[in-house]
């Protein structure tokens, strides 16, 4: 077969696989699984195989029209460059990943044959947007993820939780949409076709007319896919979906949608300085502020989504100062390793029955019960935290030594503003991407207090899935000198200042968090001997002995501590996890409070960056309540003048019927004297006519 | 009675005077003004038997009126039927319904007003427009008289055979419609009802 | 003879018979109005028919006809008014009101036959 034939069967094979799936998940239970898992797994193997076939070598472009569309003509075309494979080949790896854990982590799940149907479609769509060449047809891509992920969010709709956040995420890409749509036709209008080629071509000859206008609409659209700020909100709220959805759409599909759109069309955001530099802006803002909110969450599928935004941030920064080949690395290292992370993260849900920090951190020996995870989630935040020589490290190097050339002026596309935000806030987001990783591994496998209850082991869907994603999330950055040809042909290579920068800023976070992390565990264990709770037959163990010596503590000592413990007991009680996503039943988790290093590096931070730095709030009142005052007033207007019109419609022929029932008397006579007295008066009329008439 | 005649007298009395009149037809105009009175009274007395009695005047007047118009055989099914049937079952229905002897206030409804305005305009409206129609026509009463019995009765039998058979149909029809609906509820119904019920106990 | 002399003296018994029918109370002396106002008609019709010398003298034939219709309609209108009058005890015609808006039945037994629609 040829390698378009290959390609077109990517997205087809997991489109027919959710067809299928749906039709007959309800008479066919047994064949639900192999339909979730066979297509997409053809679907990732073919993926490979296009991607050797291709070879990093000049696109391969196809187009067939179906039928003409008028003056813009709409094809069905397929461009693969070396990009578009090998972001094919993430989403189809992960998604099959994610299938194959979804198997076991949702086995007991009523709904599980539309949800690994709705996964299937949500691939097949991520496919088509990867592989399309043709924008109107990558947009329908890109709107199928759009409901599939409203679906797929809100999988656990009996929680409120689940429904406002589905509801949420999708009107906030909407949001985006739109002004997307906007800017497709718009670059349809000056190009004269919605082909990519076609559009390159017009781009590298100067025909664009609009180019800032029609980027900044496309970067709306962008943003809201990509969860860029201002419109990263939904991204947090949409943990509320199921973990393995999470690790779906939040790190490997849709959300790299956005990026992969930008990296497509990147001459065209190029055309336009000032694009450019508001997609600077964009990123440093997304970077630094979801660092900083990642560090203050509770919730440990928030904190991962806030590092999705920051992580997405960086790929944004790349495309800001002109190298896709940094920000398409970025993606697909990303994408391992954000999948891992989740996946792990659904692990340890699961083993701890709580998705609260806090409450992990109270248990012992959570690394224990489930060792795969342990290791597999400390590979993932390792490479987050871009040590080397993890996946993490090279792409973050890449996006930073463009960021760095751009910002010594030696681009000729972006300018250097841009390169000296994104170098900036890169750096700095590297040192809180350190902090808040090593905050989460702390917390979740240095945990002490009551054991961990035991469940068992994880099935092997689960971890075998895991160890499958570390081996990119360890190779991958090291492979990608073999993989030049892809990324056209460039050396993705660190350069010496910038790995001494990046790395030194991650291990500075790492040792100020580990050590903020020890005093705030022995204040901790100070607060639980104080409150004279011992844990009985407990002896904490880990690097702060001085615990249980702290215990028989002088009263006089332990008092300023207590009020500070009990202040801090009341703020994780309000900490609670938002979606209590519980498999099976587990015991209460103990309270007491926890040793966050966040809050001490956060300080009087820590409150605004746990809430987001508030924009929910700020959306709140700026579109919600306005909507919903405008709502109140449409409904008063409706109520009280619309319907004044319409009552006074009915009272009026209501008082006209009132008047003519009077005359409905039940006397026969006078009913016949007015039938006559009309009879007459017609008479007299058409005699008078007649007369009239014959005169005339 | 004078309120309704008010009006209508002068017109009498004009179509009366611009015209030549003959004998027959100061006999007819007589004859007309009484019917028209005796009508008058009809509808206007007090008195529910003298209106039927009264009725008899008036119609019997109508039999005149077409012997003049040398409608005889006409004029004599009128005096049969009219004079000697209709009234008769008027005055028996009269009997049947209790109605009082002697004068009775609320003979006319509270619509009289009413219904002197419409027949008053109707009436006018007629007249007007049949005095305007037919003020120059006269109607030829030499010749063979046109009602003759034998004349009747040849048309009758000859060109409107059908009709008649027709008419006595109906004529049936209503005879068996007057007798059910007239009917009392019997002690023969209630038998009848038990023979339905017993039939159903012996199926 | 002229013509309007059968006609004027039609049209005024007409018009007599109509304020009967209108203005009478008791049904028989309704019927007894229909009764002049259907001699009035025939008045006419033996009028016309005379004045055109028809051939098949039509006018004559549609009188017998009128007559004998007449008889019948007497007959049917009068066991008619004999029902009323033996269910209502009036044969009164300004009293049978049950078309009126939001009658109540005139016996007392059944005054739950038909729901109270004024309001």
């Amino acid at each position: 077969m040829s390698t378009t034939t290959l390609a077109v069967l990517v997205p087809v094979l997991p489109f027919l696989g959710a067809v299928a799936g749906l039709l007959l998940g309800r008479t066919a239970p047994g064949l639900v699984r192999p339909l979730a898992i066979l297509p997409t797994l053809g679907a990732a193997v073919l993926a490979v195989f296009v991607a050797v076939r291709q070879g990093g070598g000049p696109a391969i472009e196809t187009a067939t029209e179906l039928t003409p569309t008028g003056s813009v003509p709409i094809d069905l075309s397929l461009y693969l460059d070396g990009f578009a494979v090998l972001v094919a080949v993430l989403v189809g790896v992960v998604a099959t990943c994610v299938q194959v854990y979804s198997t076991a982590y949702l086995r007991d799940d009523p709904r599980y044959p539309s949800y690994a149907a709705l996964v299937s479609l949500f691939t097949s769509a991520m496919l088509l947007v990867v592989y399309s060449g043709d924008l109107m047809v990558l947009l329908v891509g890109w709107e199928v993820m759009g409901i599939c992920s409203y679906f797929l969010v809100g999988h656990y709709w009996e929680t409120e939780a689940a429904r406002s956040a589905s509801l949420k995420a999708f009107l906030v890409t909407k949001l985006g949409d739109v002004p997307f749509l906007i800017g497709l036709f718009a670059l349809a209008t000056d190009a004269d076709s919605f082909q990519i080629t076609k559009i390159l071509r017009t781009v590298a000859s100067g025909g664009l007319d609009h180019p800032t206008l029609i980027a900044l609409l496309l970067l709306a659209g962008v943003a809201g896919k990509s969860a860029q700020f201002p419109l990263h909100t939904w991204l947090p709220d949409a943990m509320a979906g199921p973990t393995p959805v999470s690790a779906l759409i939040h790190a490997a599909t849709m959300v790299a949608a956005g990026i992969y759109f930008v990296a497509r069309l990147l001459p065209v955001f190029e055309a336009s300085r000032a694009a450019l530099v508001v997609m600077a802006v964009m990123a440093a803002v997304t970077m630094v502020g979801s660092a900083l909110a990642a560090l203050a969450q509770d919730d440990i599928k928030r904190v991962l989504a806030y590092s999705t935004i920051g992580q997405l941030g960086y790929m944004t920064g790349a495309l800001a100062v002109g190298d896709r080949a940094a920000a398409v690395f970025h993606l697909l290292s990303h994408g391992a390793f954000k999948a891992l992370l989740f996946l792990g993260a659904g692990v340890i849900i699961h083993a701890a029955g709580t998705n609260s920090l806090a409450a992990m951190s109270r248990m012992d020996g959570l690394a224990k019960r489930i060792p795969d995870a342990f290791w597999t989630m400390t590979i993932a935040l390792l490479a987050l935290a871009a040590i080397p020589p993890f996946a993490g490290f090279f792409s973050k190097e890449a996006v930073l030594v463009a960021a760095e050339q751009t910002a010594t002026g030696h681009s000729d596309t972006a300018p250097g503003a841009a390169g000296w935000l994104v170098l900036v806030a890169g750096v700095l987001t590297a040192l809180l991407t350190a902090a808040y990783a090593t905050r989460l591994w702390l917390m979740a496998f240095r945990g002490r207090g009551a054991a961990a209850p035991d469940h068992g082991r994880e099935p092997v869907a689960m971890t075998g899935v895991l160890w499958l994603l570390a081996v990119p999330t360890v190779g991958f950055g090291l492979a990608a000198g073999t993989l030049a040809d892809w990324f056209g042909g460039r050396e993705l290579t660190p350069t010496v200042a910038t790995s001494v920068l990046g790395t030194g800023a991650a291990l500075i976070g790492i040792v100020l968090t580990y050590g903020l992390w020890q005093r705030a565990a022995a204040q901790a264990a100070a607060a639980v001997g104080a409150t004279a709770a011992p844990a009985p037959g407990k002896a904490p163990a880990g690097p702060a002995t001085g615990a249980p010596g702290t215990a028989p503590a002088p009263a006089s000592v332990a008092a300023e501590e207590s009020a500070e413990s009990a202040a801090l007991a009341a703020v994780s009680a309000a900490e609670t996890p938002e979606v209590a996503e519980v498999t099976h039943d587990h015991p209460a988790v103990p309270a007491g409070p926890a040793p966050d290093p966040g809050r001490a590096l956060l300080g009087p931070l820590h409150r605004h960056a746990a809430d987001g730095f508030h924009l929910d709030a700020v959306y709140d009142r700026l579109f919600v309540r306005p909507v919903r005052a405008a709502a109140t007033l449409v409904r008063f207007l409706d109520r009280e003048v619309v319907d004044t019109y319409v009552r006074g419609a009915g009272a009026g022929p209501r008082l006209l019927g009132g008047l003519v029932r009077r005359a409905q008397t039940g006397n026969v006579q006078s009913y016949l004297s007015a039938l006559l007295a009309g009879a007459v008066v017609l008479a007299i009329a058409t005699a008078v006519l007649a007369n009239v008439n014959a005169g005339s | 009675m004078s309120i309704a005649t008010a009006p209508l007298a002068p017109l009498a009395a004009a179509g009366h005077g611009f015209l030549s009149p003959t004998g027959v037809e100061i006999a007819f105009v007589l004859v007309g003004l009484a019917t028209l009175g005796a009508a008058l009274v009809t509808v206007t007395t007090k008195q529910l038997v003298h209106a039927a009695l009264w009725l008899v005047v008036a119609l019997g007047g109508i039999a005149v009126e077409y012997l003049l118009l040398t409608a005889e055989f006409i004029a004599w099914v009128q005096v049969l039927i009219y004079l000697g049937s209709v009234v008769v079952l008027l005055l028996f229905g009269l009997m049947l319904t209790k109605a009082p002897i002697g004068r009775s206030p609320d003979a006319d409804s509270g619509n009289r007003w009413v219904a002197l305005g419409v027949a008053g305009l109707a009436g006018a409206t007629l007249v007007w427009v049949v005095v305007d129609a037919f003020r120059a026509t006269w109607i030829d009463l030499d010749g063979p008289a046109q009602g003759s019995t034998k004349v009747t009765g040849e048309i009758l039998f000859q060109h409107w055979v059908l009709p008649f058979e027709a008419l006595s149909v109906l004529l049936l029809a209503a005879l068996i419609g007057a007798i059910v609906l007239s009917r009392r509820n019997t002690a023969a119904e209630e038998a009848a009802d038990a023979a339905a019920r017993t039939g159903k106990g012996q199926r | 003879m002229h013509l309007a002399y059968p006609a004027v003296l039609a049209a005024l018994l007409f018009a007599t018979g109509l304020y009967g029918v209108l203005a009478r109370r008791n049904a028989i002396l309704v019927l007894m109005s229909v009764e002049l106002m259907l001699n009035a008609v025939n008045l006419n019709l033996v009028a016309f028919d005379v004045w055109l010398r028809d051939t098949l003298h039509a006018g004559q034939a549609l009188t017998l006809f009128t007559i004998a219709i007449a008889a019948a309609e007497i007959g049917i209108g009068l066991a008619i008014v004999l029902m009323v009058y033996r269910n209502r005890g009036t044969s009164d015609v300004d009293k049978l009101r049950d078309t009126a808006e939001g009658h109540e039945p005139a016996r007392p037994d059944d005054n739950t036959a038909r729901p109270e629609v004024a309001a």
